[in-house]
């Protein structure tokens, strides 16, 4: 069986993270995450914006990503290191942007308040688990097709795979 | 058979799928996409897949407003790329950074019908329930996968009633009314969910008004929203032209996740305060708070309606010493009608600066703050960092609360000014 978790290192953060915080409006001109992932979160100043960039997993609480449509709200935490987002909930314009950059978004509402700054975060999206410090958390899978959009890295890999 | 909500039915035809039940996922084929300035993303995501062949070029819409005209040779390049593009692929719904606010300009020109799938690369798409239509925001891919393939997968959605009843006192509006209903749902009061908004004062309202409605929707978090067409909105649609629609109507006995009933006469002007748009309070609370500048725009009250309710308090009377008071009309036709009308010499008389229909500062672009600062905004969303400085406060309001407080130099009731 193939591993298919992903974590390590959480950055914390509160209920109604807006998108405008995450990547404010002035970088929509770009769509390259590297260069978008250097202004992640700039609203909340460079302390946030270096743990962010230690980090591996982004930890939330309600309606996280809430506010604009902009895909680059997703893309720009892949861009940063990002390897997985943990939630209470999520707004579901972000929640479909990260599925369709390729970039897991689960909402388990137990994992997240069994999380501290020093805790170590593994996301496996197959078996519908997040592992706090050892601890298993459960959470709904994905749907087949919501999973095959993310084995592939995103809506469009995976279409281009399809029609190749 | 079971009674449905406008949901289920708009995504039962959106997808050629009966009975289908909340909680459900289906491949559903909008009838319309539309993408504004970030139409050049979309255009670099198919050459990235090296496609050529379109779904359906006619079901394409796209409008130039969140950078009109253009500010850097960038976007001046990316406003290139989409001419060319809708040039060479025969995109026939082209709007240059002329036209306005995309949400508006489409329904202007008759594109949005009742019972249709729009999807847009705006999360305010949600506005297009005014014309009884399902409108939802989507990412930049997700257009350029529905320019390809015709479909994108959607989950059919719980519904929550929204009524509102009765009539508004003096100075307040239907902004009031949706700021106090996100106040009091949360910002995510409606995440997921179809907001279906009926009553008295709902079925009263015009056009202009329900789009304030539906466009408001988005910021408790709603999928889409609705206001059942009736003779108010066949009116409107004859006179944008729109033809060959079937209007589309919930059940009367349809099941609801909840219903939330709001009394129009009880409500004061409303203003949400930084920097969250569910964090509101009555006007009372904050008046007298000092604001740089008024900007009067966006998809939430630009509109011909909302410009007349602002020169109307206006009229007579000059903007604060100190404050700029930002004008930017929501298309260029409600420009166009507010010159005719004489509206926009009071609003110049008064000391506005008119700018081009479009997005403008909502969207930050000219009209920044410096560190500091305060904005108070007829749009719907305050958000830290939005219009400039990240050390710069917006307060969101009515049209008519904002000319009251362009006239004060802070936050002001529009009945403090009148007369």
């Amino acid at each position: 069986m193939t591993e298919t978790r992903t974590g390590g290192a959480p950055i914390v953060f509160g209920d109604d993270v807006n998108t405008d915080v995450i990547i404010p409006g002035r970088y929509l001109v770009s769509i390259d995450p590297a260069e978008l992932g250097t202004h992640a979160f700039e609203p909340l100043g460079p302390q946030v914006q270096e743990h962010l960039r230690r980090s591996d997993v982004v930890v939330a609480g309600r309606n996280f990503g809430c506010g604009s449509a902009r895909e680059q709200a997703a893309s720009c935490l892949t861009g940063a290191g990002i390897k997985a987002v943990v939630a209470v909930s999520f707004s579901r314009v972000f929640f479909r942007n990260a599925i369709n950059t390729g970039l897991i978004a689960v909402e388990c509402p137990d994992a997240v308040a069994a999380i501290g700054e020093d805790s170590t975060v593994w996301v496996d999206p197959d078996a519908g688990v997040v592992e706090v410090d050892g601890k298993r958390f459960h959470f709904a899978p994905y749907p087949r097709g919501i999973k095959d959009i993310l084995a592939a890295g995103g809506l469009i890999p995976y279409l281009m795979r399809r029609n190749a | 058979m079971t009674a449905k909500t406008f949901a289920q039915k708009a995504l039962e035809r959106a997808s050629g799928e009966t009975d289908l039940q909340p909680g459900q996922i289906v491949d559903a084929f909008p009838d319309l996409y539309m993408s504004h300035t970030a139409s050049w993303r979309c255009i670099r995501t198919l050459e990235k897949m090296g496609v050529e062949e379109l779904y359906d070029v006619d079901r394409i819409a796209m409008v130039m407003d969140h950078i009109s005209p253009a500010q850097t040779a960038k976007t001046a390049a990316d406003h290139q790329l989409c001419r060319e593009f809708a040039a060479k692929m025969g995109v026939k719904h082209f709007f240059d950074v002329n036209a306005g606010i995309a949400h508006i300009v489409l329904m202007e020109n008759g594109l949005v019908k009742p019972g249709q799938l729009i999807i847009g690369t705006d999360s305010h798409s949600t506005i297009y329930g005014a014309l009884g239509a399902f409108g939802t925001g989507v990412g930049f891919s997700e257009i350029t996968a529905a320019w390809v393939t015709g479909k994108l997968w959607m989950k059919v959605p719980q519904s929550i009633r929204v009524q509102v009843e009765g009539g508004l006192p003096a100075g307040t509006y239907p902004k009031d009314v949706m700021l106090r209903l996100i106040g009091d749902l949360g910002a995510d009061g409606a995440t997921y969910c179809s907001v279906e908004f009926g009553g008295s004062f709902t079925e009263a309202m015009s056009v202009s008004e329900r789009m304030t409605f539906c466009n408001l929707a988005m910021e408790m978090g709603a999928k889409n929203a609705f206001v059942a067409p009736d003779q108010t909105t066949v009116d409107y649609l004859d006179a944008a032209g729109a033809r060959d629609y079937e209007v589309m109507l919930p059940d009367p006995d349809a099941e609801y996740q909840r219903t939330v009933t709001v009394d129009g006469s009880s409500l004061t002007p409303q203003v949400a305060v930084p920097h969250t748009v569910d964090n509101v309070v009555g006007v009372d609370e904050v008046a007298g708070t000092k604001v740089n500048q008024v900007f009067i725009g966006s998809c939430a009250n630009a509109k011909y309606d909302d410009l007349a309710i602002a020169a109307k308090v206006l009229a007579g009377h000059r903007v604060a010493d100190g404050v700029r008071l930002i004008v930017t009309p929501a298309s260029a036709s409600v420009m166009a009608k507010a010159a005719a009308d004489g509206i926009v010499s009071t609003l110049i008389e008064a000391g506005a600066m008119l700018t081009n229909p479009g997005c403008g500062a909502c969207a930050g672009n000219g009209g920044a703050m410096a560190d500091g600062e305060a904005t108070f905004s007829t749009a719907n969303r305050n958000f830290q960092g939005r219009m400039g400085s990240y050390d710069s406060k917006i307060y969101l309001g009515s049209p008519a609360t904002a000319a009251a407080t362009a006239i004060r130099g802070s936050i002001a009731h529009p009945a403090e000014v009148d007369g």
